[in-house]
């Protein structure tokens, strides 16, 4: 279906970004199709995986539900984002270490998910981890060493005060 | 199939509404309903898409008196987190606790929730027990006009409410509930996340001298809208909480359930299943709110 297009300005992993969408694209295919930035997922695009989950102004939301002309105004961080000069960021790196990836797929969700929740809940308990990470799927890990992964750096973050 | 020629995103209301005024304008607000419904093709747009979370006040939970009121674009995850609702209207929390994932939360709204009218609208049954309203405004004769039409009156059909094209939903409204109201949420699906409600039940009542009153039940999935269960009602208005007595109380409300409850087969559930778990929970929230 055509439809009108808009201009939009937004902040992408800390760069400004300008541009032109059709008003009913959804941020995933922004993203992926318009920008190049394929780490982040395409898999249900109903809301039900969270293989598309990004960061919009500090929370998680479902990229490919999120309207395009929505990000206008606002800062986006997509698993492109979280690498830091020094490497993979914290949360990648147990991910890593743990073996809690498989084919990967989830992945970029799973970690923007789990990066978040613990960013804005230093104390994260397993069980809070496993509430904040229902939205979710996995077809391979079976979760486990996914929680492992989380608590791992939840552990981490006391230990060195840096939180 | 319409072509969208107009985008907007006001800041203010009164332009929001100049823009509905034609009743050709599709309401955007976080998008989880509408993104499906149009991918599908379940839905068609209009010539107009407005984006309705840029206005100004539109959105904040805050009390004035005694009345509560939730603007439209205020999220799921800001009910769930809201400190002032868990303490004076925990079963709002509680609802918006179980209600799909965090992703979905963070931007799914309660206006948007009303508006899209599921009979499984997981806010819709704990607003029906604290018997609130919603706010409609629209723009007629050089002004903006607001109506509050009550939440049990909303409800037309499935997806189908009583507001015109050209009306936004600004607000839902309630009188803060008395300090000895009680309220419950039950929801049912196969797992606990991200699950539309095969059945849901809400009840509240004040418990004083140990007696229930105001009693309300709500409940959805059980019939084409969500709806007050006043047959349930009635059977438990005034009734004692003792011991003695709570048994048979119990039986009374649940065999009252078949009057009010009216569930269909469909993908989800049968109407046997629904009318079951009904029953169920109906006994459940019972006797959450004698313990509390
Ligand atoms: C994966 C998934 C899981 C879900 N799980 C649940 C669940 O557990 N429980 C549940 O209840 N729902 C669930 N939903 C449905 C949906 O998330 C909710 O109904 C949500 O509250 C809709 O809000 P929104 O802001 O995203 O609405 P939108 O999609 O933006 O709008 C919904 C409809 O209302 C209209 N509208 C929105 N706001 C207004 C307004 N202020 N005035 C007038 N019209 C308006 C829109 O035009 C549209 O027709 C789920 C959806 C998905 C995709
Ligand atoms: S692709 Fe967005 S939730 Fe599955
Ligand atoms: S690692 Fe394969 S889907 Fe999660």
């Amino acid at each position: 279906m055509k439809s009108v297009e808009t201009e939009i300005r937004f902040k992408l992993n800390g760069r400004e970004v300008c541009l032109t969408v059709p008003v009913t694209m959804k941020t995933l295919t922004m993203l992926r199709d318009k920008l190049g930035m394929t780490g982040t997922k395409y898999a249900c695009g109903e809301g039900e995986c969270g293989a598309c989950t990004i960061k919009l102004d500090g929370q998680t939301v479902n990229s490919c539900l999120m309207y395009a002309v929505d990000c206008d105004g606002r800062e986006l961080v997509t698993i492109e984002g979280l690498r830091t000069p020094e490497g993979l960021n914290p949360m990648q790196q147990a991910f890593v270490d743990h073996g809690a990836i498989q084919c990967g797929f989830c992945m970029p969700g799973m970690i923007m998910q789990a990066d978040t929740l613990v960013e804005n809940n230093p104390n994260l308990t397993r069980e809070e981890a496993q509430r904040g990470l229902e939205g979710n799927l996995c077809r391979c890990t079976g979760y486990t060493k996914v929680l492992d992964a989380v608590d791992a750096v939840v552990e981490a973050k006391k230990c060195c005060g840096r939180c | 199939m319409q072509e969208i020629t107009t985008y907007l995103a006001p800041r203010r209301l009164d332009e929001a509404l100049q823009a509905m005024a034609d009743g050709a304008a599709t309401v955007l607000c976080g998008g989880t309903d509408l993104a499906p419904q149009t991918e599908s093709g379940a839905r068609q747009y209009t010539a107009k898409l407005l984006n309705i979370r840029r206005i100004e006040g539109l959105g904040g939970i805050e009390t004035k008196g005694d009345k509560v009121r939730i603007g439209a674009v205020t999220t799921i995850s800001e009910i769930r987190c809201n400190p002032m609702l868990a303490e004076i209207a925990p079963v709002l929390v509680e609802a918006a606790e179980h209600f799909a994932s965090e992703q979905i939360r963070n931007a799914a709204s309660v206006g948007g929730n009303l508006c899209n009218a599921s009979p499984a609208g997981d806010m819709i049954p704990p607003l029906l027990i604290l018997d609130a309203s919603v706010e409609l405004a629209c723009w007629r004769e050089g002004a903006v006009q607001t109506r509050l039409i009550p939440l049990e009156g909303f409800f037309v059909s499935p997806g189908k409410t009583v507001k015109r094209p050209e009306e936004l939903l600004t607000a839902v409204v309630f009188d803060r509930p008395a300090a000895d109201f009680v309220g419950k949420f039950r929801k049912s699906g196969p797992r606990p996340a991200l699950e539309i409600s095969t059945v849901s039940v809400a009840l509240g009542a004040c418990i004083a001298d140990g007696r229930l009153s105001n009693v309300r039940v709500a409940m959805g999935s059980v019939a084409p809208t969500p709806l007050r269960a006043r047959h349930v009602e009635a059977a438990l208005e005034g009734k004692p909480l003792d011991a003695a007595t709570w048994a048979a109380t119990i039986a009374v409300a649940v065999a009252a359930t078949a009057e009010d409850a009216k569930p269909i087969d469909d993908v989800r559930a049968s109407a046997w299943y629904r009318g079951h778990l009904v029953r169920v929970f109906v006994e459940e929230v019972l006797n959450e709110v004698r313990g509390n």
